[in-house]
């Protein structure tokens, strides 16, 4: 089968992208393994609410327009959303279509699948930034009657047994779990490496209003310091409740949880925590600090109305003598939660275009050394808005314009991607 | 930040670091260095230790000369003292490695240092090396650094400095995280 663009995943990203390249009468096919939105249908825990508030949830030719736009969507909520995306915009979904290799041909790209193989000039990477749970090689050492899971694979407290819990990792989805475990009675420890504190509100607003508000969420890729550095910063500690409630290490250390260091090692059922817990907490109270100082900077040149007083969090409170190491079987520790990260699947790619460290390289989406192979998703691919579903709003607009000036060069002369 | 226009500078060739990094981004296999040091027993608690070479960058490096340094314990153990013990130098190592971090740091945020000084202290239970105690461990049970930083910079400035140092220091992480060692017998 011929094609011009092969749009691989049909989540927000591939159906916006499918969107762009009508929008440019550009031939194309979306690729799904499963079915449209697949992964908020099957990988998210049953109370897992979006970070973003339904205002900011938005997509080309979509925007929310629910009544509760100060609240924030469920994971059947989003599935629902870009359902309904997918219908409005009549995208050339096929579903059930895993993806099995891409590499080049004499005529541009192959894309192989269970259902036959596709022909195209370009393939547009959107099969998500998270689609496979990072575990560190610290889970080697467990014993093994400790059950360990991704939160890929977490549905709720009834799922996870009896016995005390040990959560890796603080942000977005560690300190969530914290939360949500220990409000169901269960002893929670939570080991905290790098994380990103960030308030729910802050002067009567939601964090988004501020982030958008003071062009935050517009810094661009090809501007931030330290873009390396900017794509690996962990997810914010936050939480999408009706109460709007902050989550932070001091809300999760009131409901009883133990606030340890980052997991160091395990070895014959001992797990090992750093001693630098404090300066971690540190940081990240003076990065928090920066962010609000920026918000107060824009509040101060624009007096917007309806926000209350500039003020300041209380420090996070660190245990003075956090245990260094808990003897898991001891402590009936029964499950391990790795909340340490994700990653794409880019295992049927077959193509040069991977760093050392299995990261395709690329230039705000547009692929380095793949003419007409883009990518989609992540953080920071093109500007902090990146990570969210807002993102794809404008990462498409520029990665199809890019796009479609390559399938114009490429008719005038006819360039074969390099083998 | 310095609000002055007079050029900061700590001493450091913090635009060295900066292209280092990134040229060593693009050759992984040149970051890979391996630190060396030799001790010798001289007698009773009295050792003598000596560095002189490395390696990393992809070759072999030598020290403009070679450094010694002496390890021995204090007359409470009923030692000479002829040398700082080991525990000492280890808090050495780290006041060294974080008030290196503290002054590149300054550096590449334009930050103008006039002082910095340090007071580290490790508190520890002897009765662990002495096998008194199985419940005790060997090493220190805590250590506190506290620094006293002059510069161009507000308080919080000086404290994300001395937190940012902490951060990227080898000793921090040393004394902080895990390490597998492994001693042989030839």
């Amino acid at each position: 089968m011929r094609t011009t663009c092969v749009i691989i995943g049909a989540g927000h990203n591939g159906l916006a992208m499918s969107r762009r390249l009508t929008e440019r009468s550009i031939d194309h096919v979306v690729l799904e393994r499963g079915e449209v939105a697949n992964s908020w249908r099957t990988e998210r825990w049953d109370s897992l609410r979006l970070l973003t508030p339904n205002w900011e949830t938005r997509l080309p030719g979509l925007q929310y327009d629910g009544d509760e736009a100060d609240g924030y969507m469920t994971a059947p909520d989003v599935a629902r959303f870009i359902d309904r995306y997918a219908d409005a915009i009549g995208a050339p979904v096929q579903s059930g279509t895993t993806v099995t290799r891409v590499t080049t041909g004499p005529d541009g790209y192959e894309v192989a699948t269970d259902h036959g193989e596709w022909t195209c000039a370009t393939v547009v990477i959107a099969s998500g930034a998270a689609s496979v749970a990072n575990i560190p090689p610290a889970v080697e050492g467990l014993p093994a009657c400790t059950r360990s899971i991704s939160p890929l694979a977490y549905k709720c407290p009834d799922s996870v047994d009896d016995g005390g819990v040990l959560i890796v990792g603080a942000s977005a989805s560690g300190i969530q779990l914290a939360d949500e475990l220990a409000r169901a009675g269960l002893a929670v420890t939570i080991a905290v490496g790098e994380h990103v504190r960030m308030p729910r509100t802050y002067r009567g607003r939601d964090v988004f209003w501020w982030l958008e508000a003071a062009g935050v969420l517009d810094d661009r890729h090809d501007e931030v310091e330290d873009l390396v550095r900017a794509r690996h910063v962990p997810s914010p500690q936050l939480l999408g409740s009706a109460a709007r409630r902050t989550i932070d290490l001091n809300a999760i250390t009131d409901l009883g949880v133990e606030v340890v260091g980052r997991l160091g090692t395990t070895s014959d059922g001992m797990a090992l925590f750093s001693g630098g817990l404090a300066n971690t907490c540190r940081l990240a109270d003076l990065k928090m600090n920066r962010l609000l100082d920026r918000f107060d900077e824009w509040a101060c040149a624009m007096a917007p109305e309806r926000v209350d007083d500039a003020h300041r969090f209380e420090p996070t409170r660190v245990p003075d003598e956090p245990p260094l190491q808990i003897d898991l079987r001891r402590r009936g520790i029964a499950t391990v939660i790795w909340a340490t990260g994700y990653r794409p699947d880019h295992s049927w790619l077959d193509l040069p275009v991977l760093d050392r460290k299995g990261r395709i390289g690329h230039d705000g989406g547009i692929v380095l050394d793949a003419p007409g192979l883009y990518v989609l998703g992540g953080n920071l691919l093109r500007t902090r808005r990146s990570s969210y579903i807002a993102g794809a709003v404008e990462d498409t607009d520029a990665i199809a314009d890019h796009l479609h000036r390559y399938l114009g060069c490429r008719e005038r002369a006819p360039i074969t991607p390099r083998p | 930040m310095n609000q002055t226009t007079t050029p900061v500078d700590n001493g450091v060739n913090a635009e060295a670091l900066v292209q280092a990094r990134d040229a060593l981004m693009q050759a992984p296999e040149a970051a890979e260095f391996t630190w060396r040091a030799n001790c010798s027993w001289v007698n009773g608690t009295y050792s003598r230790t000596t560095v002189e070479g490395f390696s990393g960058l992809g070759q072999d490096h030598k020290h403009r000369q070679m450094f010694a340094f002496e390890n021995d314990h204090p007359e409470v153990f009923a030692s000479e003292d002829r040398a700082a013990t080991p525990v000492e130098q280890v808090l050495g190592g780290l006041a060294g490695c974080l008030t290196a971090g503290v002054a590149a740091v300054a550096q590449l945020r334009g930050i103008q240092l006039r002082s910095v000084s340090s007071t580290l202290e490790g508190t520890m239970n002897v009765l662990g090396i002495l096998g008194g105690d199985p419940d005790t461990r060997n090493g220190f049970s805590s250590i506190t650094v506290r620094f006293d930083i002059d510069a161009d910079a507000s308080p919080e400035e000086i404290e994300a400095l001395v937190a940012q140092s902490q951060k990227r220091s080898a000793v921090y992480d040393i004394i902080t995280n895990p390490t597998a060692v492994t001693v042989h017998a030839a």
